[in-house]
């Protein structure tokens, strides 16, 4: 099971993407201007601030040449992962619906979030036993939003796999979405940062059952049966 | 292009600003709004619109306008 995490100029997270991605299985970055995917079998587009962020948060990061790779990746059924920038970049391509708008306090904001898994069966959640995670989360354009015919859908589709819990939603996302799936379930994006909590020495060992489940899911595929993917 | 929030999305930056005008004794003030402003030259005005959507402005939560301005 390799990991392929992504690296776009800007990009800050990937190294604790690969550690954390490495605990459960291979992982190696790819260069946003490559177009191979090296045999990955999951991609993880990690947080930082793309290109800049110039324009809006992933607007032009989803088109570059590794991102073209991992549009086709997905819609093939691959398993691809967004963290924070990452999962701007997802929205940005149409991978996933919905966007980032800029946090309701208009602050950088930097802190440990309680999120609660609303869908535990996905490729994403499956290997979480816990309902309930504590994960960093630290992001100026974290307010989800998504209009709400889009939002209906979601919910009878199951696509809202995490939220912010009771009183832990700073970024003025609505109905408290932190991390949303595409209808096929293959592509997740969550603005909190799964891969900074995989160790108890740092507080928290919470967002290592992300990676787990993701590594469950592709085995479960390889295996025919097909579990969760 | 003028790019501005789509109308109904909370747009805290229109409301932060609303809310420091009468502090600079500005009264009267409603309906703030913050966008962008992207200039450009083109040889074929066509291709503003296009533009706007595939990347200049998010069309799920931003409106665009686009001002020609002569040759």
């Amino acid at each position: 099971m390799k990991f392929g995490v992504l690296r776009f100029p800007g990009t800050c997270d990937e190294v604790d993407a690969l550690l954390a991605a490495r605990r459960v299985g291979d992982a190696e970055l790819l260069w946003h201007g490559e177009r191979d995917l090296r045999g990955a079998d999951a991609i993880v587009v990690p947080g930082g601030f793309s290109y800049g962020d110039y324009l809006r948060a992933g607007a032009i990061a989803r088109f570059s040449p590794v991102m073209e790779s991992v549009i086709a990746f997905a819609r093939e059924g691959g398993l691809v992962l967004g963290i924070c920038n990452g999962f701007q970049v997802l929205c940005e391509a149409r991978l996933l619906p919905g966007a980032l708008l800029p946090n309701a306090n208009l602050r950088f904001t930097f802190r440990q979030v309680a999120l609660e898994v609303a869908e535990g069966e996905t490729a994403f959640t499956n290997a979480c036993e816990d309902a309930r995670l504590s994960i960093p989360a630290k992001h100026s354009w974290g307010r989800y939003y998504a209009d709400e015919q889009t939002l209906a859908t979601m919910r009878a589709n199951a696509q809202v796999v995490l939220c912010y819990a009771p009183g832990e939603n700073f970024n003025g996302s609505v109905q408290d979405i932190a991390g949303v799936r595409n209808e096929r379930g293959n592509v997740f994006g969550l603005m909190p940062h799964p891969e900074h909590a995989v160790d108890e020495l740092t507080g928290s060992a919470d967002g290592l059952c992300i990676f787990a489940s993701m590594r469950l899911a592709v085995e479960g595929a390889h295996l025919g049966t097909g579990a969760h993917v | 292009m003028l790019i501005r929030p789509k109308a109904g999305i909370l747009d805290p930056q229109g409301e932060a600003v609303m809310r420091a005008l009468p502090a600079l004794g500005f009264e009267g003030v409603s309906d703030v709004h913050v966008g962008r402003l992207v200039e450009l030259t083109v040889d074929d005005a066509g291709q503003i619109e296009p533009m706007c959507e595939k990347l200049l402005a998010n069309p799920l939560v931003e409106d665009y306008e686009i001002v020609l301005a002569g040759d």
